[in-house]
């Protein structure tokens, strides 16, 4: 008989490891009292929220409104109230901005908060070797001068978006005494904000710990703990939440949105957000005939696309701008018409036994069901004579078609846009030389133009109404529908939801 | 001659190494997706793409960028990563040991169930239970993967929740990591706490990736102990008097391994390569989760500096079973 030597530290050792991962195992429920756990669908990439490939990634956005303050704040409702500045404006003729800076600020260091920083957050923001991809925004303004709270800076190229941006991508104030110490890379380990929660502890790729900021200018946030899990997968964000390992989680499959919420315990909030899904027409082709690109969108029928695929989550779109939006004219529609569509066909010589014959490209798994909504669509269009190859392309390969007008007659994108403002949706998305619009024909671009720098902002609001419905006539884009975003959240929070998109640590409270 | 080999092998390492190298540099420029195109706001001019592209340093030719990656990667200067803006030869480096720690786990668990099936198949051989085993791991082994991931979140995570779903520990945990081998670390500090809030997070990524190979283990390792427990010398050991199981475990095993061992060092590196879908499902803070972000983001020197550490891995690996074989081997020792 063998003998295998057991000593009796070995012993205690090995009993110790599986009472802790007994424990352990039997601990996985999110935290109670002040902690909160939430499940998030992407991990922080960096903390920089000015620079680099992160700075305009929409989804990170929540983790930087944690952190950071922005110059303007956003309600809910993507409305603006103050944020670091309590005061802001154009002189009449446009000529110069002035800023008031918020006063009792602190940094999470204790450093006081000055209107330095804000000068200093502009000026680098505006140099172009910083690499802040919103540089053409922050560039078009300089001489900044301080007085006391006041800080005044010439224009240098109109802007009339400027304050808006202020509440946007990379519209954030970072701290100058400190980056300055600390640099680039100091500033990634150990980054400080003047926002609601302070970074405790971050493991790359796993979580981050934030702590409620104690000297916080603004209202106190209800959680004194917040750990943000980056869960990538959606089957296991939902599981997250139905074991009750995480509090609150976002962007699961409809499907499971209603089963969770349905459950003892959960609860969830699904609100149309500032994300719309669209199909891009590029000038090429069968897309020059009017006929075809009007035809391709009479026979789209996008309620049933909305209740059958989506659960009938989602606001069916005419234009670009969605309710909300500042430009967005309820007097604008656009039938579902199959027989509208079949003889808008006939009249360029299309039919079902001719049909046009195109290439439309699609994500797949990218946005909800976008694969399975170019399916549905492709279907509907095969019933009036159009019949589309579906070309399945990773997210990047857009980007790359799309910077170099390279994209197929037809494509499937989602445009988010969380300041609600039409230059930042119609304007960009259908101006020709914008890398991101493939429609490039010069009357368009002849009504868009002009609108980048009006200073009349009623004439502004009014004049991309316009443009929208010359679009819709003309036929240049297919709108399809609002995207709503689901949140399921355990019964002892409550989660207030944000049009921009935004799931914010601040914005959830004990139930 | 073990060490002629050694020398061999090394040399023929780094000229693998450069063919990857080169190879991995040219796919992952030509292929579809460019990392500017995805970091342009609205609104951006042309001046706006080619200051982007200088600032990444793509403006300059194919050749001249490999070099310059190149003369970096010889210097240990993998580049910084456009997205995670951190050097990444740290990155890699930082996320290697959960990688490893996870796919040897999955190795242990694998040879153990495999080498238990197999031996209770072949000490059953001929009767129902060998056919019971056999159709068990065929079983397990027609399911890939992640779906055992998902079938264990089912069960341990939503189910029955006594294992955590997402992540490498807790991050209640306070605990000032000296290394990134969360498991080892734990058990040489006697922060049991650490090892068990670890085990829990990784049970069910290591099970899943080691039930197909236990299967394979099984099958593989079972045929060849049957066909070792036919050779004269187990019959002669039964006839002095050991019993079944003892002539397996002390005398066909040994033998009837040398194979398995070949699989298992192949396997391994298929192991390595599947914790990429397994670490995304488990939100495991590993390389395969970072290789499929740096890909969806096209941060092209994270690819590479990814894909050069699992090649250099997947040839230490190949050159350590080669070397335990040639060990155990004795017609390859003296040849």
């Amino acid at each position: 008989m063998t003998n295998y030597p057991l000593s009796r530290r070995s012993f205690l050792g090995a009993s110790s490891a599986l009472a802790a991962l007994a424990a352990s195992g039997l601990s996985v429920s999110a935290q109670s009292g002040s902690n909160l756990t939430i499940a998030y669908n992407i991990p922080v990439l960096s903390w920089d929220p000015t620079t680099g490939p992160a700075a305009v990634n929409p989804v990170l956005q929540s983790y930087y409104l944690a952190v950071f303050d922005r110059f303007v704040g956003q309600k809910p409702d993507l409305s603006f109230e103050p944020g670091l500045l309590t005061d802001w404006g154009f002189s009449e003729d446009k000529s110069t901005i002035t800023m008031t800076v918020r006063e009792g600020v602190k940094w999470h260091n204790g450093d006081d908060f000055t209107p330095e920083d804000i000068v200093w957050s502009l000026e680098r923001a505006g140099n172009p070797e910083t690499g802040n991809p919103i540089q053409f925004v922050w560039g078009k303004f300089g001489n900044y001068r301080i007085d006391g709270q006041t800080i005044t800076a010439d224009v240098l190229e109109f802007e009339p978006t400027l304050f808006k941006w202020m509440a946007f991508l990379t519209g954030y104030v970072l701290p100058k005494k400190y980056y300055e110490e600390v640099g680039a890379e100091g500033f990634e380990k150990a980054p400080i904000g003047t926002g609601p929660y302070m970074v405790d502890a971050m493991e790359q790729g796993a979580y981050v710990r934030l702590k409620a900021f104690p000297d916080y200018w603004g209202e106190k946030p209800d959680f004194e703990t917040v750990t943000i899990k980056f869960v990538t997968d959606a089957a296991s964000r939902v599981a997250e939440v139905e074991s009750g390992s995480s509090d609150v989680t976002v962007n699961m499959p409809y499907e499971d949105y209603d089963r969770l919420i349905a459950k003892d315990g959960l609860s969830g909030e699904a609100i149309p957000i500032t994300d719309i899904g669209m199909i891009f027409l590029n000038d090429i082709e069968v897309m020059t005939d009017k006929n075809v690109r009007l035809a391709a969108h009479h026979a789209i029928d996008k309620q049933l696309i909305i209740d059958r695929l989506l659960r009938g989550y989602g606001v069916p779109l005419a234009t670009l701008e969605a309710p909300g939006y500042a430009a967005y004219d309820e007097s604008i529609t656009f039938d579902y018409d199959p027989d509208k569509a079949v003889e808008l066909l006939a009249a360029s010589g299309y039919s079902t036994e001719n049909p046009v014959k195109f290439t439309i490209q699609t994500t797949r798994g990218f946005k909800p069901k976008d694969y399975e909504m170019i399916q549905a669509i492709v279907g509907m269009w095969r019933k009036v004579g159009i019949e589309a190859e579906i070309e399945v392309y990773e997210i990047a390969k857009h980007y790359e078609l799309r910077a170099t007008d390279t994209l197929a007659p037809a494509a499937f994108y989602n445009w988010g846009n969380s300041i609600g403002d039409p230059s930042t949706s119609t304007g960009f998305a259908m101006f020709g030389p914008s890398p991101h619009s493939v429609w490039d024909t010069p009357d368009l671009i002849e009504k868009i133009a002009p609108l980048f720098g009006e200073a009349d902002e009623e004439a502004r609001i009014q004049g991309y109404k316009d443009v929208s419905k010359y679009i819709t006539e003309q036929g240049y884009v297919i709108p399809l529908l609002q995207y709503v975003m689901p949140i399921v959240y355990a019964d002892s929070v409550s989660v207030t939801p944000y049009t921009s998109g935004d799931l914010l640590p601040q914005a959830i409270s004990q139930a | 001659m073990l060490l002629k080999t050694l020398i061999t092998r090394l040399l023929t390492m780094i000229v693998t190494l450069f063919g990857v190298a080169v190879v991995v540099f040219t796919l992952v420029r030509v292929a579809p997706g460019n990392p500017i195109a995805m970091m342009l706001p609205p609104g951006a001019s042309e001046e706006d793409i080619a200051r982007l592209t200088a600032l990444y340093g793509f403006d300059k030719s194919l050749v001249q960028q490999f070099f310059i990656w190149l003369g970096g990667v010889v210097q240990g200067d993998f580049g910084t990563s456009i997205t995670l803006r951190q050097p990444v030869d740290q990155l890699v480096l930082s996320r290697l040991p959960a990688t490893l720690e996870l796919a040897a786990m999955a190795l242990v668990i694998a040879l153990l169930l495999g080498g238990t099936v197999a031996v209770l198949g072949a000490r059953n051989r001929g009767t129902g239970t060998e056919v019971g085993l056999d159709l068990t791991s065929g079983a397990v082994l027609s399911i890939p993967d992640f779906l055992w991931g998902l079938i264990f979140v089912l069960i341990f995570g939503v189910l029955w929740p006594v294992l955590a779903i997402s992540g490498r520990i807790d991050p209640r945990i306070e605990f000032d990591f000296a290394t990134n081998f969360y498991l080892i670390e734990g058990l040489l500090r006697g922060r049991f706490d650490v090892v068990g809030s670890t085990l829990s997070h990784m049970v069910m990524p290591a099970m899943s990736l080691a039930l197909p190979l236990a299967a394979m283990i099984a099958q593989l390792l079972k045929q060849n102990l049957k066909g070792e427990l036919v050779q004269d010398y187990a019959t002669i050991a039964r006839v002095r008097g050991f019993s079944e199981t003892t002539v397996i475990l002390r005398e066909a095993l040994r033998n009837a391994a040398l194979p398995t061992i070949a699989l298992v060092g192949v396997q391994f590196t298929f192991l390595i390569g599947g914790t990429v879908i397994v670490e995304r499902l488990f939100a495991y803070e590993g390389l395969g989760n970072m290789a499929i972000d740096a890909v969806i983001n096209r941060d092209l020197p994270l690819i590479q500096g990814i894909v050069l550490l699992f090649a250099a891995i997947f040839i230490m690996i190949n050159l350590i079973v080669d070397l335990s074989y040639t060990l155990l081997n004795p017609r390859l020792r003296h040849g």
